[in-house]
């Protein structure tokens, strides 16, 4: 799927801005905004993911840590020290990429299993450190009294206000991955995903490539947790756990993880899926997703983004019998 | 210029590799001087792809010196190397089957340009006209191996013979001093490999300094000006075409039998 | 002054006596991670599951349904096994072009659904098992050690000695590693794959069962521990080397012992953090494991 279109991005972003006056008008979908928000605050996430998963093919189950990372950093900056919030978003950012970089470079010298537990490892670490240094994060109980988002004056105080905010940030993200897809940048990522022997001996510097993409995913996270924190102003250790990082993967796998616009997709499907539709289950949802998941990666492994051209291999198929 | 006075392009001395315990190179010494193509044969298992592997900086060796124009590259990895001016080919032939026949190229002309991950995201102005630089050395490339009406399909779809040629093409972008061929010839048809030695031999006319592993001795014998023979990690010969041929170790390696068995 | 280091040479012992035996589990689950990679070069993330599921269907059996031991355990362990052989045919059979991602993804939707399904039957709470041969701590330098840490270290060897004689000595254990070196051949020669395949997951799923049922007693079990258990697991596995039986029992202890010495000499809320510690050490310093070697990493055997 290399050659995006301009179009739908335009008739995305019209239908992001005119949203909430819709919302507005019908009561059963008023809380949708809401919704929204969060929607985008994991497109963010799973935007950085799809570009290293589905492009770069390198695994992260760890992504929780880099969200967990910006929001507390966020939090304890403003909240125990007073800093400007969007400061300590960049802060955030910053400790993220050096974090990321940290871990990125042994971790990324690994293949598939072996990559994909020492991530999963990591997350489980920073939660751990999360949960225990409770001096610094409030422990289990999490961080309250976490300001909001104001610039000049004007504060990012309504839930539609701050619906733009992350769509803004959703949208300046989103084009500018796909430059990066489509330049020759993406070319050499996909070109890693292809074959790392041919790709180094055409002078590509695959470690380096991929320790930047994986820097470049934990600097969107790590945004996304300080929007989540300034949002809600509250935060605890469980939202950062396992389970969001497999959730974060099934929205990967669920929108389509070849193509920049399955992480919206998933994303926007999951966030639905977590907060309005599977409230029958309650908890019980986990099995749901598992199912989700599984049903995804064997009978839709191109996730839903495949689905258009599955309904045209099959139309064209009736179309040659008929 | 006469073949005394060619600068030493590649010098390898005294290489061995000791895969755990198994010794797949033993002291090999030998050079390859500028504009001129050498062949590589032997025996499968004789060590020609690891010779190859250490040359392109898949892996050091165990021991000894590889020089490149007099510096030694031995310990650089793969991507340095290909920067300082040697490219490849793969025996199992490995191109980029989720891109298209340019974009194949393209990739090759990677290291020439610079490109960072910020400017690619932001569009810079300058990025455009050398996106255009790019796409127009590469369809010169295409045009030169002879595969230019294809540029748009998928590298994959291609015959064998083509997806060589391809390869070929590939290493060329990035401009190398020497390119490293291995088995550039193999499991191509008469017509196929009759193009691929023209292609070789413009290759050469270019100035490049062609290292090549073949099995096809027609090949070899058409297209090389120096061969070395190596056999169980061992170099057993060395020198020019016809000496080789009638070269008795090379006949036993290969054949497994003196020359009384062959007349 | 004596009395305190006797003491604190005490505590070393205690420590160093849990960390082998929550090593032994640790083994236990190592060794089911091999079997099914050694067959298949699967990971299976779904492996700490077949612990979890052992200990709680043992409860059920034994604490709930009143089954004395002696029935409840090969009941358990049989149903356990089905559970495995379920996740075979469901989870991994299905998969048309099998990659690591989607191999990946399948067991640990695996075992997010088993997972899910067990909080549903058993809740959140954990759950205690008696001791085998119950409680009274048996004094050993200084040391308390429990029977039920004999039952667990017992149990380990039954299953390695097990585990040898069935893949050197009987037919389907020589199949199976016959379909670990090479597939392709062992179809040729006339030995079903895919059920080969499937009698991994039903011997990892039942040594996974055992491991459950023998640390319940000692550690309680509870819906959600499978995945620690699996991650602990597979640094057992990498410490000791992938596929290598007698590393997954040399790492699963190792790792235990540090674990365990960690958590009390240390601080005991960052317990998990020490294994996951030694799993990215083993991962970024030497991912061949102990008893691996780089170039002979295809040479594994039983």
């Amino acid at each position: 799927m290399l050659r995006i279109r301009k179009l739908p991005i335009i008739i995305f972003a019209l239908f992001i801005i005119v949203f909430p006056r819709v919302s507005r008008l019908i009561p059963a979908i008023q809380n949708y905004p809401d919704l929204m928000i969060f929607a985008g605050i994991y497109s963010l996430i799973t935007i950085g993911l799809s570009l290293l998963m589905g492009y770069a093919g390198q695994i992260s189950l760890g992504q929780a840590a880099f969200y967990g990372i910006g929001a507390y950093v966020s939090a304890i900056l403003t909240a125990t020290y007073g800093l400007n919030p969007w400061f300590c978003m960049v802060i955030g950012m910053i400790v993220a990429a050096i974090v990321a970089v940290l871990v990125g470079v042994p971790s990324l010298k690994l293949k598939g299993h072996y990559l994909a537990m020492a991530t999963l490892a990591f997350g489980i670490i920073v939660f751990i450190i999360f949960n225990e240094e409770v001096e610094w994060t409030g422990g289990p109980d999490g961080m309250s009294g976490i300001p909001g988002l104001s610039l000049f004056g004007f504060a990012f105080d309504s839930v539609e206000k701050y619906y733009y905010l992350v769509w803004f940030f959703v949208f300046s993200v989103f084009v500018f991955t796909i430059n990066v897809i489509q330049s020759r940048t993406g070319r050499a990522l996909r070109a890693i995903h292809s074959s790392e022997a041919a790709s180094s001996a055409m002078g590509i510097n695959v470690s380096r490539f991929k320790v930047v993409v994986f820097v470049y995913s934990a600097i969107l996270a790590s945004l996304a947790g300080s929007l989540y924190a300034y949002y809600l102003n509250f935060i605890n250790p469980s939202t950062f756990d396992l389970f969001f990082s497999i959730k974060l993967l099934i929205m990967i796998a669920l929108g389509g993880m070849h193509d920049i616009w399955g992480a919206i997709i998933g994303a926007f499907l999951i966030t639905f899926l977590s907060f309005e539709w599977l409230h029958f289950f309650e908890e019980f949802e986990v099995i749901v997703y598992g199912v989700i998941l599984l049903l995804v990666i064997i009978f839709l492994p191109q996730g839903m983004v495949g689905i258009p051209k599955i309904l045209k291999g099959l139309f064209n198929k009736k179309v040659s019998n008929g | 210029m006469d073949k005394e006075s060619r600068e030493k392009i590649l010098e390898v001395e005294e290489v061995g590799m000791v895969f755990g315990g198994l010794m797949a190179l033993i002291n090999i010494h030998f050079n390859a001087k500028e504009g001129m193509v050498k062949a590589i044969i032997g025996p499968n298992g004789a060590g020609k792809t690891t010779l190859f592997n250490i040359i392109t900086g898949t892996f050091s060796p165990t021991e000894g010196v590889v020089r490149f124009r007099g510096k030694p590259i031995q310990k650089l990895k793969a991507h340095e190397i290909a920067e300082l001016g040697i490219s490849r080919t793969f025996q199992t032939i490995e191109l980029f089957g989720n891109m298209t026949v340019l974009e194949n190229v393209m990739v090759g002309c990677h290291t020439r340009t610079r490109s960072s991950f910020i400017a690619s995201g932001l569009r810079l102005p300058h990025y455009k006209h050398k996106e255009e630089q790019i796409r127009a050395k590469a369809m010169e490339i295409l045009e030169f191996v002879g595969l230019a009406e294809k540029f748009s399909e998928s590298a994959d779809s291609l015959p064998l013979g083509g997806r060589k040629m391809l390869e070929i093409g590939r290493a060329l972008a990035t401009e190398p001093t020497l390119l490293c061929l291995d088995e550039p010839a193999a499991g191509l048809n008469e017509t196929e490999t009759e193009k691929a030695s023209s292609l070789i031999n413009a290759i050469k006319e270019k100035g490049i300094t062609v290292l090549l592993v073949e099995h096809d001795m027609k090949v070899v014998m058409n297209i090389s000006d120096e061969i070395m023979a190596l056999n169980y990690g061992e170099k057993i010969a060395e020198g020019l075409s016809e000496e080789i041929q009638n070269n008795p170790k090379v006949i036993e390696a290969y054949l497994g039998s003196s020359e009384e068995d062959r007349a | 002054m004596p009395m305190e280091k006797i003491t604190f040479a005490n505590q070393l012992l205690q420590y160093l006596i849990t960390g082998l035996t929550v090593g032994s589990t640790y083994a236990m689950v190592a060794i089911g991670f091999n079997i099914i990679y050694n067959v298949t070069e699967i990971i299976n993330l779904a492996q700490g599951e077949f612990v979890m599921l052992g200990g709680l269907v043992m409860v059920f059996l034994h604490v709930a349904a009143g089954l004395p031991i002696v029935l409840a355990f090969p009941l358990t362990v049989i149903i356990v096994t089905l559970v495995g052989m379920l996740l075979d045919r469901l989870a991994i059979r299905p998969i048309r072009q099998p990659s690591v991602l989607t191999l990946i993804i399948a067991t640990i939707a695996a075992s997010i659904i088993i997972k899910g399904i067990a909080m549903f039957i058993w809740g959140k709470d954990p759950f205690d098992l008696p001791a085998f041969s119950g409680r009274h701590p048996i004094h050993f330098l200084g040391a308390v050690i429990q029977p039920q840490y004999f039952w667990i270290i017992g149990f380990l060897i039954v299953i390695v000695i097990f585990l040898t004689l069935f893949f050197e000595k009987t037919i389907i254990g020589k199949a199976m590693s016959a379909c670990a070196d090479n597939p392709g051949a062992a179809s040729l020669v006339g030995i079903n794959v895919k059920r080969m395949i499937l009698l991994s997951f039903a011997l990892s799923a039942a040594i996974g069962a055992v491991a459950g049922i023998t640390i319940t007693p000692i550690s309680l079990m509870e819906y959600d521990r499978g995945a620690m258990l699996a991650i602990k697991g597979f640094g057992a596995v990498v410490l000791g080397g992938l596929g290598s039986f007698p590393g997954a029992i040399l790492g699963g202890l190792i790792l235990g012992t540090i674990e365990s010495f960690g958590a009390g000499l240390i601080h005991s809320g960052y317990k998990d953090a020490f294994a996951l510690i030694v799993l990215l050490g083993a991962l970024f310093l030497r991912p061949s494991g102990l008893l691996g070697s780089i170039e002979v990493s295809k040479f594994k055997r039983f």
